[in-house]
């Protein structure tokens, strides 16, 4: 079976889908321990299969394999089909996803112990994989727009999940219609391709750049854009929608209403970075245009720094890890702006790790305080909890690019990569990445310090019970913790100095950052960085954190007192939860009651429907004055009727009638 | 001449029986009764028509018309009145203002 490749890749796809669907439909049946064997089987066939599959690209460096499984259908010579594109970008995809979602799978075990949803839950996820490889994995863009939706949705059940909570309904429905902007773009992008292309197939489009790049179009009379830039941006649209860019980004830190594991699986390692990784799918597209890359740069730009400064301020656990996820995948965005797509992949697959991670490490220290999630409860949880403990500092480690580490390998190619960059915005992009290190690692360690050092401030009963978590919830901790440490010094040549990703991703020669980038191996490229800016920044963010919240917990506070407004802008998160609520949402809802009141009361309802029969009703009420009841009447309009027809129907009766009425 | 009855004489008297009867039909609006001698007038009119043209043209057929109908007549008076006994024993009226059950 191992030689037949596209039953392989089928599998991949496949055996998650099974579990899915046996466990969505079968729970009953089956029951919490069977739900649970069933998806994490599934999950860990593709897992093996898709390590497999890497071993198979990257190692063995077998051809890249397009081919379509299935033709959906064939309209007017555009072809709809279920496709495979699989090369070594693909293959890196495969791997993070199914590997993180097992973990995830084997995590939940432990997290939803006790909830009645048990089997519901990993059917989602179970779908979630599904999706997501169908994503990382079509060679078109439907099949793209498919697994694009479905993941979407799945995210939508799943922040949802615990659809009781108020709040869980509201950030689930906020997701959606925050993607809803996203996907419009999207679709709006893959209609242009259609339309200028062709095709929908990859390879198809790719092979025709060249004829499309030199049109033009015009939206505004007046006003021609290049073709290749209208669509890079609406396909960025998308991404932003998806991989929650600025100003799409709202929904991310409200999606921590669903369940940990979602939040480290889908709101953290695979799903939000599907927009990172559909931009350098494109690449082809996007290298040609760039208009494009520069508003992919800036938009990344403002994210990473921005969206990082909010993680200063938050109390919940997972809604500092939600900020720096924002924060890291704009990082990812930046790195595709200066046309640095492997430093991109490179560091989706890092922060796939080390985030996830750090998201089942609360996780554990949520479950441990009785699901309290607010960090100015917690403390010196590092006696209790030896193994999150030490998993949270080196998942923080790696976020912060420490050296050695895996998040430094990629964030820092990224920022050398940015420092080389042409693309307009790019100065000011390297600033904001730089600050941005300062940050990352303040409020890293300012979560790590709160959590795992200092006083215990959580009530006498809580700190009664707190014990490490159980080992189905710690086994994914070390899992993941590993990669996180080593995967970057592994793959850092071959990826970042090496033609790791081959003809995956264009690049042209004049935008080619990462050739200018020095080859280090992984040893003195660390040993390197310990006197550059971003270490030197990294470290000062720690001291800072360590300072503030160890030796002299008083700063804090006495920041946010002298820096009222600034803190204030923290806090409200620049108002554009405001914003959002108040102007579009009400206009929104404001629109939809016009349309509802006018349109549908009074125009369809009123005039057409109930008018109608109104209007029948009226003509009867008046109709009805006619039949009096009274025989008389009856008898006149007899006689009446006689003498019509007499006067119609007598051939000369009316001429004699009309003599005679002259006579008289 | 002036005082020979003429064949006009008899049909403006007949016009003016059947004006009479369509008067009492419609004007009517006190009692079935009456109503009843209307419809009775009317035929007699026809009647009278008939009965000078018969006259007139010689022709015996319109006089015997004339008794199928006065035996017609005769019959549909006798149902009438029986219908409106037992209308007057369901209603306790005969007025034909208060009889409008048809009344939409």
């Amino acid at each position: 079976m191992l030689d037949n490749m596209p039953t392989v890749y089928l599998t991949i796809v496949l055996a998650p889908l099974m579990g899915a669907i046996i466990a969505g439909l079968f729970g009953k049946t089956i029951g919490r321990g069977g739900a649970h064997w069933i998806t994490i089987l599934g999950v860990a066939i593709a897992t093996v299969l898709s390590l497999y599959v890497f071993k198979y690209h990257v190692m063995d460096s077998h051809a890249i394999y397009n081919g379509s499984v299935y033709t959906w259908l064939v309209s007017d010579g555009i072809k709809l089909e279920v496709g495979f594109l699989v090369d070594n970008l693909t293959a890196v995809m495969l791997v993070v996803v199914s590997f993180v979602s097992l973990m995830v799978h084997v995590y939940t075990v432990g997290y939803m112990h006790d909830d009645p949803g048990y089997q519901r839950f990993f059917s989602y996820i179970s779908l979630f994989t599904f999706s997501m490889l169908m994503l990382v994995m079509s060679n078109n863009f439907m099949q793209l727009f498919f697994g694009w939706e479905a993941v979407g949705l799945v995210s939508y059940l799943l922040i949802g999940f615990w659809f009781t909570r108020e709040s869980a309904i509201f950030a689930n429905l906020k997701a959606f219609l925050v993607n809803r902007v996203g996907d419009f773009g999207f679709v709006l992008g893959i209609a242009a391709v259609l339309l200028y292309f062709g095709s929908v197939d990859y390879a198809t489009v790719f092979a025709s750049t060249a004829k499309v790049s030199g049109q033009t179009l015009q939206i505004f009379p007046g006003h021609p854009w290049s073709v290749l830039t209208v669509i890079c941006i609406l396909l960025f649209i998308g991404a932003m929608g998806k991989s929650a860019q600025f100003p799409l980004h709202v929904w991310l830190p409200d999606s921590m209403e669903g369940p940990t594991p979602i939040s480290a699986l889908i709101h953290a390692a695979t799903m939000v970075t599907a927009g990172i990784f559909m931009v350098a799918r494109m690449s082809p597209l996007f290298e040609l245009s760039e208009t494009a890359l520069s508003v992919v740069m800036v938009i990344g730009t403002i994210t990473a720094l921005f969206m990082g400064l909010l993680g200063l301020v938050q109390n919940d656990i997972k809604r500092v890890v939600a900020y720096s996820t924002l924060s890291q995948l704009g990082y990812m965005t930046v790195a595709l702006g200066a046309s640095a797509y492997a430093a991109s992949i490179f560091h989706l697959m890092t922060h796939a790790f080390f985030k996830a991670l750090l998201f089942l490490a609360a996780g554990s220290v949520i479950i441990a305080m009785h699901h309290q999630q607010d960090m100015r409860y917690m403390g010196g949880l590092r006696k209790y909890m030896k193994i999150t403990w030490l998993t949270s500092l080196v998942g923080s480690l790696a976020l912060i690019g420490t050296p050695f580490f895996s998040g430094f390998y990629s964030k820092d190619s990224i920022i050398e990569a940015v420092a080389h960059s042409h693309t307009p915005g790019a100065s000011y992009a390297y600033v904001a990445v730089l600050a941005g290190v300062f940050v990352t690692a303040l409020y890293s360690f300012r979560m790590y310090f709160l959590v795992f050092h200092g006083e215990e401030r959580m009530d006498q009963h809580t700190r009664e019970h707190l014990h490490e978590s159980p080992w189905v919830v710690t086994l994914p901790l070390i899992a993941l913790a590993i990669p996180s440490v080593i995967i970057g010094g592994f793959f850092v040549e071959p990826m970042i100095f090496g033609k790791f990703f081959g003809p995956a991703i264009f690049v042209l020669p004049a935008h080619d950052v990462l050739a200018h980038l020095h080859a280090h191996d992984w040893k003195e490229m660390a040993l390197h960085a310990l006197g550059t800016a971003p270490f030197l920044l990294a470290l000062g963010g720690v001291l800072t954190a360590w300072y503030c919240y160890r030796i002299n917990p008083k700063v804090p506070a006495w920041c946010a007192r002298k820096l009222s407004w600034p803190y204030k802008t923290l806090l409200e998160k620049y108002w554009f939860d405001h914003l959002y609520q108040y102007v579009f949402a009400a206009l929104g809802r404001w629109l939809g009651k016009v349309i509802w009141q006018l349109g549908d009361v009074r125009l369809i309802d009123g005039v057409i429907i109930n008018g109608s029969a109104n209007s029948v009703g009226r003509l009867a009420r008046w109709a009805r004055q006619v039949q009096s009841g009274y025989l008389y009447h009856y008898a006149f309009a007899m006689i009446l009727g006689l003498i019509i027809l007499l006067v119609v129907f007598v051939p000369g009766l009316s001429g004699k009638m009309l003599a005679l009425i002259k006579i008289s | 001449m002036a005082n020979e009855i003429a064949l006009s004489h008899y049909l403006i008297l007949g016009a003016i029986l059947f004006g009479l009867s369509i008067a009492g039909i419609f004007i009517n609006r006190k009692n079935v009764i009456i109503l009843l001698m209307a419809i009775e007038l009317m035929l007699l009119a026809v009647n009278m028509n008939f009965i000078a043209f018969a006259r007139y043209l010689g022709d015996s057929a319109g006089q015997v018309f004339v008794f199928f109908i006065l035996t017609v007549a005769a019959a549909e008076s006798a149902i009438g009145l029986a219908i409106l006994v037992v209308l007057f024993r369901n209603k306790r009226t005969i007025n034909v203002d208060d009889l409008n059950q048809m009344k939409g």
